[in-house]
């Protein structure tokens, strides 16, 4: 399928390949020159000893020269591609992912370079044997409310991508303000509970950016170097919104990160509902949108398609913020998070710290089990945490879990 | 060989102006200025030999709307071609930016500096130092916001060579920023001739950044009066700089040097890119013609905060900034004054406007001191 695909040399490389040529000689023929082709490609081949990302653990001079001079069907190119993980080295601590994909077909075109980074990143899922199972039937969930002594908030989020359009580091201007269209105009056929409003970047007025930033709803042009190295805060803010229902509980983000970012949330610890409303909420914009003939990007090797492959899956977080002021300066938190599959962040969302012993805790994964196991997950993982933290305040020892299988 | 299509940018055709055509509506820039559908028409379905797009021109513009007090050009160049198959956008940039130039006038090149008069008795007791700097684009790749890795380290490996052979004053060192030691850094900074990734948005918007710090470095002569930064905000950046004010020497080593530099591109096929009606190719349009900002750092601690100052500058031909560069503020009554114009004037002409300007002002600064008015001193507008 990705020959199909296939690209002859762009100009700019036979410029590069030329140019080369005449530093060390004259008179090459442009015949002659091809021979040079795995010359040139070296020439091209990034400088990665400094790297720790992983794009750069998995990417070698002979997958760059086998994908250098492919295309997608628009344009999308490996060098683009690889890009933001070229500019950014890494952190020795953080592994970062990378690379990102221009549209649905990079998975496909540059799968010799993605499939082992898929691979890396979602701890051992093989895209080329292994298929992903999708469900968002919330009746599932067992349990699911927790003591609201100690969980704060509830939050589920994911993301969704629109089959046809390009994705935020490629996408035209027009593309986006098509995706911007399709989406909001779905939208507005929620009802009941979801019934809500479009706040555009360009058009919302002081009064509702100030109401926005109240809620903790309004997102930033990116100033992270692993966006913006990336293409994806192009042309800001044009085409760039937040949706929100009414009661504030269910928000869509669009053209941010990804086509749409949808999150569902409520304070305290009823994580059921707020799956319930996620799940409902999600299968009945599908439904809008394909009435007007439009689909979301999804296949049964990576589940749903998004811009940056650590999402891909079900490229759901699910998490509560929870105080766990005891457990947390316990030598064992990290082991017992680990076992549990789950992750900590601070409760300013991803790279930041814990105030007052009130973390972020979420699924480890997302590529490999559906959106029901990956809740569930979180629901048993922070019952036991919270069980932990109750045992020690009674002064009682607690125990290190064993490992849940990761792939169920 | 024949031009290959940008095919990203055929598939993008397929979207009506209309849909495709950028939010400029609150935009300050030189490009949001020109800019309009029609012209967008024309140009969105052209690419250059390289691939450069008329997209790929205006990104940097689109993604900072400007400043209401600062008109920043909101466009580049992606290869040499992109001056002429843009031409419908860029001439009228060019036109606004260097003061009405027009598509049929032709700029002078002249770095003979015996040329230039005086320059060398500059009072050190008020100016500090002196420096010039010019781009250079070497024929045959494309520019910064375009090029690729392979390109880049072609022109690095270039312009080595070309250092490499330089003697005499001009026998020097180069250091690749990916490979020099904590103690070269060290020294760099403290010689303050280090540059860094750059973080202005203007410039990361444009791709400028892209797989920093890979084929970029610096060289500098032994005695470090004469430094080339490779692969920074242009192919080359060449400065020529010294304490006191013997803007005459500054300028003389600049033109030297860079003539010894030429000759050696010149032999490899890659000589510099320059034609008769833009003068020397740099990726901004600003830096067009000479490329040359010629300037000293200059002490008017009294001339400063008269009201008049402003008018003296802009009758010179000459601009300030704090001794930061662009975008600083002024230390101690320290102004880094230099030439205003790039394109339609020669170097020696910008350089004699710097020195004669700054000789007056000096003149004036030593009036001012013994109380003395200087209405008399005010010049016309040159």
């Amino acid at each position: 399928m990705a020959s199909s695909f296939t690209r002859i040399l762009s100009s700019k490389r036979n410029v590069g390949i030329l140019s080369i040529v005449g530093l060390f000689t004259t008179g090459y023929t442009v015949s002659q020159s091809f021979c040079m082709v795995s010359r040139a490609q070296h020439a091209e081949y990034p400088d990665l000893r400094k790297h720790n990302n992983c794009m750069a653990s998995n990417l070698t001079p002979a997958i760059y020269a086998k994908l250098c001079d492919k295309a997608t069907p628009n344009g999308y190119t490996l060098d683009q591609a690889i890009q933001t993980g070229v500019d950014n080295p890494g952190h020795p601590f953080i592994k970062t992912v990378g690379l990102v994909a221009g549209d649905e077909e990079s998975y496909e075109v540059f799968a010799d370079l993605l499939d082992p980074v898929i691979k890396e990143r979602h701890n051992g899922y093989d895209p080329q044997v292994m298929k992903h199972p999708t469900d968002l039937n919330a009746t599932k969930i067992q349990s699911g409310v927790f003591d609201e002594r100690y969980v704060l908030s509830s939050r589920v989020r994911t993301g969704r991508s629109i089959r046809g359009l390009s994705l935020p580091p490629a996408c035209t201007r027009a593309e986006r303000r098509e995706v911007e269209r399709v989406v909001v105009d779905a939208l507005s056929g929620l009802k009941g509970d979801l019934t809500g409003k479009y706040y555009s970047l360009t058009l919302m007025t002081e009064q509702e950016q100030q109401q926005l930033i109240d809620d903790h709803f309004l997102f930033d042009k990116p100033v992270s170097p692993l966006l913006t190295c990336a293409g994806m805060a192009r042309d800001w803010p044009d085409a760039r919104g937040i949706w929100h229902n009414n009661e504030k509980t269910f928000l869509i983000w669009i053209n941010e990160e990804d086509h749409t970012r949808v999150i569902s949330m409520e304070k305290g610890g009823n994580m059921k509902r707020v799956f319930e409303r996620f799940c409902r909420g999600l299968k009945e914009v599908e439904r809008l949108i394909q009435e007007r003939g439009w689909e979301f990007m999804w296949n049964e090797r990576l589940g749903y398609i998004l811009t940056c492959p650590s999402n891909l899956g079900t490229g759901l977080r699910a998490g509560v913020h929870v105080k766990l002021p005891r457990l947390s300066k316990d030598p064992r938190f990290s082991k017992i998070l680990d076992s549990l599959r789950l992750q900590k962040r601070g409760t300013g969302g991803v790279d930041t710290a814990a105030v007052g012993g009130v973390f972020d805790i979420s699924n480890l994964d997302r590529l490999g089990q559906s959106e029901v196991q990956l809740v569930q997950t979180v629901i048993d993982g922070v019952n036991y945490l919270i069980e932990c933290e109750k045992r020690l305040e009674k002064g009682q020892d607690i125990k290190v879990p064993a490992p849940l299988k990761q792939f169920k | 060989m024949a031009a290959m299509k940008n095919c990203h940018n055929d598939y993008k055709m397929k979207f009506s102006v209309d849909e495709e055509f950028p939010d400029l509506s609150l935009h300050n820039n030189h490009m949001a200025k020109v800019l309009n559908k029609d012209i967008y028409s024309k140009l969105r379905g052209k690419s250059t030999p390289s691939g450069f797009t008329v997209d790929d021109v205006i990104q940097t513009g689109v993604d900072n709307p400007g400043h209401p007090f600062i008109m920043t050009v909101g466009c580049v160049a992606g290869d040499e071609e992109s001056y002429e198959v843009f031409k419908e956008l860029l001439d009228p940039i060019i036109s606004d930016r260097h003061g009405g130039y027009k598509p049929t006038d032709k700029h002078k090149t002249d770095l003979n500096f015996e040329n230039l008069k005086g320059g060398d008795d500059l009072d050190p007791n008020y100016v500090l130092s002196s420096r010039v700097r010019t781009g250079r684009s070497i024929k045959g790749f494309t520019l910064p916001p375009h090029n690729s890795r392979g390109e880049r380290r072609g022109i690095e490996k270039l312009s080595i060579e070309a250092l490499s052979s330089l003697d005499g004053e001009f026998k020097g060192k180069y250091y690749p920023l990916n490979g020099m030691t904590d103690a070269e850094q060290e020294q760099l900074i403290t010689d303050h001739f280090l540059f860094d990734k750059p973080v202005s948005p203007l410039l990361t918007c444009a791709g400028m950044a892209r797989d920093w710090p890979d084929a970029r470095g610096i060289w500098h002569n032994d005695n470090k009066t004469f430094l080339v930064w490779v692969n920074e905000e242009d192919h080359l950046r060449v400065i020529s700089m010294q304490k006191g004010g013997n803007m005459k020497e500054v300028f003389k080593r600049f033109c030297v040097g860079l003539q010894k530099i030429e000759e050696i591109f010149k032999k490899h096929n890659h000589g510099f890119m320059w034609n008769e009606h833009l003068g020397y190719i740099l990726t901004c349009p600003s830096n067009l013609g000479t490329g040359l900002r010629g300037g000293v750092h200059v002490k008017l601690p009294k001339l400063s905060t008269q009201p008049k100052f402003e008018e003296i500058l802009t009758r010179l031909r000459l601009q300030k900034r704090g001794t930061g560069g662009v975008d600083t503020a002024s230390v101690g009554g320290v102004f880094d004054i230099s030439n205003a114009d790039r394109l339609g004037s020669s170097e020696v002409e910008q350089v004699q406007l710097v020195v004669d300007g700054v000789k007056l002002m000096v003149e004036m600064e030593k009036k001012l001191e013994k109380g003395e008015s200087i209405d008399g001193m005010i010049p016309a507008q040159k």
